[in-house]
């Protein structure tokens, strides 16, 4: 490991000896499995979609030092550079979202992506933290100044964020962007009646979904009671982890990449869960827990409101998204096309995962006390 | 959280006082503080018990649930197979043809790094194959080419071993026949892709495909142990006599079923292009011959049944017949007048040419017809030959028809006839495929019962005194009748090229089996004086089989002298004088 003297006084110098290194350890770990993973399932989906081999793989080995790099550098910021970022990073990727709705070429009934040359983006990946530290900064400054209308612009930006998902439509993206903020509100001392208020709101922002969306309403039907429709997808996964037992098949072994057709992103853990067998998936939810927890542990700390309540949303956001992702692997929560952060294919996905991630070590830094931002 | 409490509210008041905000936030911002971290422990700890779920419930789905079952379809599960082919059984349930799981490699040239690397180590574990062809497959780019069907598990082994990309395998069936060659002519084989093309496996080949190989097997009325002693005899005498080739058939005579039926040489059907294409050639079932003397018996049948002649009848047979620019003339000339067993005993040309006369063209057409010799016959085989039946059929080929001239048949298809003038007059279609007791009634009346019985006689005393001697297997009543053909060659019969065949049936009481045996062109040695006729070559040989299998057919030998035998056996022998006497032969 490289390695600093504690008097070095350089910004690198300064970074490692402040950054959690712990996290940063746990984050590089995710990104080393990933790749692995991304090398055992993609080629057989890649395959079968007629691509070459490779395909996903040479494209992942471009994102992935360019995550790396956002990481470090995001990371290497102040709270008040990483509040910048996010401000400007929202305007531009929500205006990007706007341009979806004209120009993205309709992918599987939605339009979520941007032909940027030869990659497509989803911009909708970048605006989740974006908008997770301006909603933080929102809700803290009405803590701090009084008078100021902090919760109400939030307010407004997240109508604002939502309607744009759904218009996509996008309601997994919604469903995470609701819950995160839902968190913050919550965090932020939000009084239990409205706290109420909004779960309420949320109910019945999900029925509405389930009784006006006739694929949400089917997903739902078909992992409630199985046989009420084709659940393909997920009895494969299932047979995966059954077959890979406590060992796994072995690298390579596998047989629902061949069949699963997002092997490489929603289902990629059953892949892990096949080849590899139980401990190096328990390895994969205990390295997801500790990022998580130990985020959040740091939190207890922490002084600075702001700081407090964008780490904790985009922790919540992170530690969702896993949650969601292996539950549905798992076949605990109905089928949602959700990655599985770090680990499954996806330039977007990873870069913005990235951001999130440079953000919160950039966030949890430890700083000398001087009573948080002015 | 109270530990923390007064050092963070300490640090606050520090906070306050170095900014220059007011100090009305104090107590807002603490309090904040202090919400948000137990809202915050809320959040982190339903986060806590996501986690431990989700780990819970994997180790649940990886270790304690069982693996459900429906993902074997993945895995190479032969149970699960359902291309292929049923098993062939012979009619003791003995297998003939069955299914290996085998290993074949092909390569998605796409993949393959390295096409002249690969294809030089792969040729190092499978050294039968040729470097430079599996070069070409290799780099040709092609998604799928073949490399080798069938390995073995070793050799599989060894090409995994390699670790060489873009070489896969695929599970197949390979047909396997446990007994070799034993029974090539009759299962026939198939080629890589398990398609039948020859014998039973093309004939019956959608009916076996649609059992599949866990289906019900085919049984076939073969009888291995039958089947054994024949092809070892006839190959015995293949040798002996320096014979091209040999043929035989074992037939159940009340059901038609086929016990055992060879023809030399054949082959391994485990690797039938190994054998030249010669081999491959059935003259059991697919040659047709003229098959000489053995049609005697069928021209005094047809005599007997259709009262042209009686027992007690004779013909002169003292001159040769001169018609036209043939001479009929008999081979074991007696100079005289013979009555119509002697004339079945000595094989008198002269005397069965007259005695076709007097059954008529029309009449011998429609016996001949009715014995199912002058169209296809209809075995389970997609080999099985068209007879040759004369162009004209007048009365020169009349004559020459009655001693087995002229008309080609194939041997199976003789056996079938002979069995009807043995075994009460019921012709009964030869098969293959075991039958059910009771078939006789799917025969049909082709002579009188009557005319068999007579027929039953005249056949013993031409084992037990004519040219037949040597067929005899003592104890079991061996009848039959001897036929030597000169084969046709350019420009006429070939004096030196014989078909010497035995027709038998035993035991001559009441026959159960009939057996038709016959060698292609065999040569004579010493013991035999030279001679190549069927009295010295296709009888003794005959006797020997029937020895061999009369006892695994469950046949009980008896007393050939004894008064009953005698007396049923019994045949009225005329003299040269037309005097009749009844004699018992011998």
């Amino acid at each position: 490991m490289i390695s600093f003297a504690r008097t070095d006084t350089s910004i690198v110098g300064r970074w490692w000896w402040t950054v959690d290194r712990w996290t940063l350890l746990a984050v590089a770990l995710l990104i080393a499995i990933g790749a692995l993973l991304t090398l055992a399932a993609s080629p057989a989906v890649a395959e079968r979609l007629q691509l070459q081999s490779q395909h996903f793989v040479l494209r992942q080995a471009v994102f992935l030092p360019m995550a790396i790099a956002v990481i470090f550098v995001i990371s290497l910021m102040s709270p008040r550079g990483v509040r910048r970022v996010s401000v400007v990073g929202f305007a531009i990727s929500l205006l990007l979202v706007v341009a979806t709705l004209f120009l993205g070429p309709e992918i599987k009934g939605a339009t979520r992506w941007l032909q940027i040359a030869s990659l497509s983006i989803q911009p909708s990946e970048f605006v989740k933290p974006c908008f997770a530290v301006v909603a933080a900064w929102m809700l803290a400054e009405q803590r701090r100044r009084e008078g100021m209308t902090g919760g109400l612009i939030c307010c407004a930006l997240f109508a604002l964020v939502v309607g744009l998902l759904i218009m996509q439509p996008d309601f997994g993206m919604t469903a995470v962007v609701a819950v995160v903020w839902f968190g913050q509100c919550f965090i932020a001392g939000l009084p239990m009646i409205w706290i109420a208020a909004l779960a309420g709101l949320g109910l019945i922002g999900a029925i509405l979904a389930y009784a006006l969306i006739p694929h949400v309403a089917s997903r739902i039907d078909r992992f409630l009671d199985p046989a009420s429709g084709d659940s393909y997808q997920i009895d494969r996964a299932m047979d995966a982890f059954g077959q890979g037992g406590f060992l796994g098949r072995g690298p390579g072994e596998g047989m629902v990449k061949r069949v699963l057709p997002d092997a490489h992103t929603d289902f990629v853990f059953s892949v892990a869960g096949e080849e590899f067998g139980l401990i190096p998936c328990l390895i994969i939810i205990a390295l997801f827990g500790f990022i998580t927890l130990r985020g959040f542990a740091r939190l207890l700390r922490e002084e600075d409101f702001f700081v407090l309540l964008a780490t904790a949303g985009l922790l919540t956001q992170f530690g969702l998204q896993a949650v969601i992702n292996i539950g549905v692997n798992l076949n605990l929560l109905p089928t949602k096309g959700m990655t599985l952060p770090f680990i499954s294919y996806g330039g977007s996905s990873m870069l913005a995962l990235a951001l999130a991630m440079g953000m919160v070590l950039s966030l949890t830094r430890r700083r000398p006390n001087l009573g948080g931002l002015p | 959280m109270i530990q923390t409490d007064l050092p963070v509210k300490a640090r606050d008041i520090e906070a306050e006082i170095g900014s220059d905000s007011g100090i009305l936030l104090v107590g807002s911002k603490a309090q904040a503080i202090r919400i948000g971290r137990i809202r915050l422990l809320t959040v982190a700890l339903v986060f806590a018990i996501s986690f431990v779920v989700l780990a819970g419930r994997l180790i649940e789905l990886t270790v304690i649930r069982e693996p459900s079952p429906s993902l074997a379809f993945m895995s190479a599960s032969p149970t699960k197979y359902t291309a292929g082919r049923a098993d062939i059984v012979d009619r003791n349930g003995i297998l003939l043809a069955t299914n290996l799981l085998t290993a074949s490699l092909y390569a998605d040239a796409r993949v393959v790094p390295d096409a002249p690397e690969a294809a030089r180590r792969l040729v190092t574990v499978l050294p039968e194959l040729s470097p430079s062809a599996v070069q070409e497959r290799l780099a040709s780019g092609r998604s799928f080419v073949w490399l080798k069907r069938n390995l073995t598990p070793s050799q599989q082994a060894a090409v995994n071993g390699l670790g060489i990309p873009g070489l896969y395998f695929r599970d197949e069936q390979r047909r396997l026949y446990p007994q070799g060659a034993l029974d090539s002519h009759v299962l026939g084989f198939t080629d890589v892709d398990g398609n039948g093309i020859a014998g039973v496996e093309k004939y019956f080949d959608q009916e076996m495909r649609d059992r599949g190989p866990q289906g019900r097997a085919l049984q076939l009325s073969l009888d291995v142990r039958v089947q054994h002693a024949l092809r070892d005899e006839l190959m015995a005498a293949m040798v002996r006599f320096r014979a091209v080739g040999a043929a035989g058939v074992v037939l159940n005579a009340d059901t038609g079923e086929v016990l055992a039926l060879a023809s030399l040489p054949d082959f391994d059907p485990n690797h039938p292009t190994a054998a030249p294409a010669l081999a491959r050639f059935n003259r059991a079932t697919k040659g047709v011959y003229e098959l000489g003397s053995v049609f005697k018996v069928l021209t005094v049948a047809m005599a007997l049944d259709s009262g042209a002649t009686k027992l007690r009848g004779g013909y002169n047979a003292t001159e040769p017949i001169r018609v036209a620019r043939f001479t009929i003339r008999d081979s074991h000339a007696k100079k005289r007048w013979l009555s119509v067993p002697e004339i079945l005993i000595y094989s008198s040309n002269i005397g069965a040419a007259k005695m076709a006369l007097d059954v008529g063209r029309d009449g011998q057409h429609k016996y001949l017809e009715r014995f199912g010799l002058l169209s296809q016959a209809s075995l389970e085989l997609p080999e099985v030959g068209m007879p040759i039946v004369p162009a004209r059929w007048g009365e020169i080929s009349t004559m020459t028809v009655a001693y087995g001239h002229g008309l080609a048949v194939s041997p199976v298809q003789f056996a079938t006839a002979f069995a009807a003038t043995v075994n009460g007059g019921v012709l009964l279609p030869a098969t293959l495929i075991k039958r059910k007791p009771g078939a006789r009634a799917l025969g049909v009346q082709v002579i009188r019962a009557q005319t068999s019985n007579q027929l039953r006689r005249l056949l013993r005393a031409v084992v037990e005194k004519g040219t037949g001697r040597k067929a005899e297997a003592p104890g079991y009543l061996v009848g039959g009748k001897t036929g030597t053909a000169e084969k046709a060659g350019v420009g006429g019969y070939l004096r030196n090229a014989l078909i010497s065949s035995f027709v038998a049936a035993f035991p001559m009481t009441a026959p159960k089996y009939v057996l038709y045996l016959l060698l292609d062109e065999p040569q004579g040695d010493e013991e035999t004086h030279g001679y190549a006729t069927a009295g010295w070559t296709a009888a003794p040989l005959t006797g020997r089989v029937v020895s061999r299998i009369a006892p695994i057919l469950g046949v009980r030998p008896v007393d050939d002298g004894g008064a009953l035998i005698q007396r049923a056996m019994a045949l009225p022998l005329a003299s040269m004088q037309g005097r009749g006497q009844d004699v018992a032969v011998n």
